[in-house]
């Protein structure tokens, strides 16, 4: 009994965390002005946020009924793919100009996203955002 | 000897990971279940080999294990710097800066846990490569020294790296 209530104090607590993470998220997600800082917010509720609510589902789990460890993988999932998606979208940003622009490199190498082929200047001059 | 073996296990850590994601995706552990994973494991990466023909010669995995371990750690730790940021600071007082970080790693795979580290990590989101790999341009939401944020991705991150990759 006492081990079930100590699971249940775990699980609330981890709810709780992973909720503020969320929140704060969100409070991030409207506050922040600047596409590239705003781009900072999801990535805190991916990784904190989804975690403790998944360590929590795990702690239920194993407490009622049949221990479930699916949680694992969708943390692993989520923080292969988080990276991936976050990354994408920073180019996005560095392609439409919404962002200050990336310092110059020395030596004449160039930043991969704006090194664009000849014939695809034009689509990238129409997505400009100005 | 040796040889058999290479050739029916030439991924030996993708063997591993694959019967293990496949047990984990069925949610419980019975005898069955290991061995269809484990013939997974066996054939995917024999089908696979011919696409990764430059992969690294081997890693230390108790000093990736480490690695990820404080991993998680600095996840949580700079997790509450970044809210206590959001929540206090106002947009005008951030300092949001470019981080150019000149990469020693070489490997691809590397370079990817690399950036995938600097992402995760909040406050820091890696934005992209240069043409040649040869730095990495990182974006920091409030960075009063940009040289400082460079200083500790390099030592704390990628020369840990340098020591998995052999």
């Amino acid at each position: 009994m006492s081990l079930e209530l100590i699971a249940t104090y775990a699980v609330a607590v981890f709810l709780f965390i992973g909720s503020f993470f969320i929140i704060v998220a969100s409070i991030g997600l409207l506050k922040l002005n600047d596409p590239m800082t705003r781009l900072h917010a999801p990535t805190k509720a991916g990784t904190l946020g989804i975690g403790a609510y998944l360590l929590a589902a795990m702690i239920h789990s194993f407490t009622v009924g049949e221990g479930s460890l699916h949680e694992l993988l969708i943390m692993g999932f989520i923080f292969v793919t988080a990276p991936v998606s976050a990354n994408f979208m920073a180019k996005a940003n560095i392609h439409r100009r919404d962002c200050m622009q990336p310092p110059a490199l020395p030596e004449g190498d160039t930043w991969a996203t704006l090194n664009v082929p000849e014939e695809d200047r034009e689509i990238e001059e129409t997505a400009r955002h100005t | 000897m040796m040889r058999p073996i290479r050739w029916l296990l030439p991924h030996p850590f993708l063997t591993i990971l694959l019967a293990v994601v496949w047990i984990l995706l069925q949610n419980k552990l019975s005898a069955g279940m290991v061995v269809f994973g484990l013939i997974l494991g066996i054939v995917i990466p024999i089908l696979t080999a011919r696409w990764w023909t430059d992969r690294p010669q081997g890693i230390r995995p108790l000093r990736m294990l480490t690695y990820v371990l404080l991993v998680l750690w600095d996840i949580i730790v700079a997790n509450v710097q970044v809210a206590w940021i959001i929540l206090t600071k106002s947009n005008d007082s951030m300092k949001p800066a470019w981080v150019v970080i000149p990469l020693d790693l070489k490997e691809p795979e590397a370079i990817s846990i690399l950036a995938g580290t600097i992402t995760l990590t909040p406050g820091t989101v890696s934005a992209d490569l240069s043409d040649c790999g040869r730095y990495l341009l990182v974006h920091a939401l409030d960075a009063d020294d940009p040289d400082a944020v460079r200083d500790e991705i390099k030592d704390r991150y990628e020369r840990r790296l340098k020591e998995i990759f052999l």
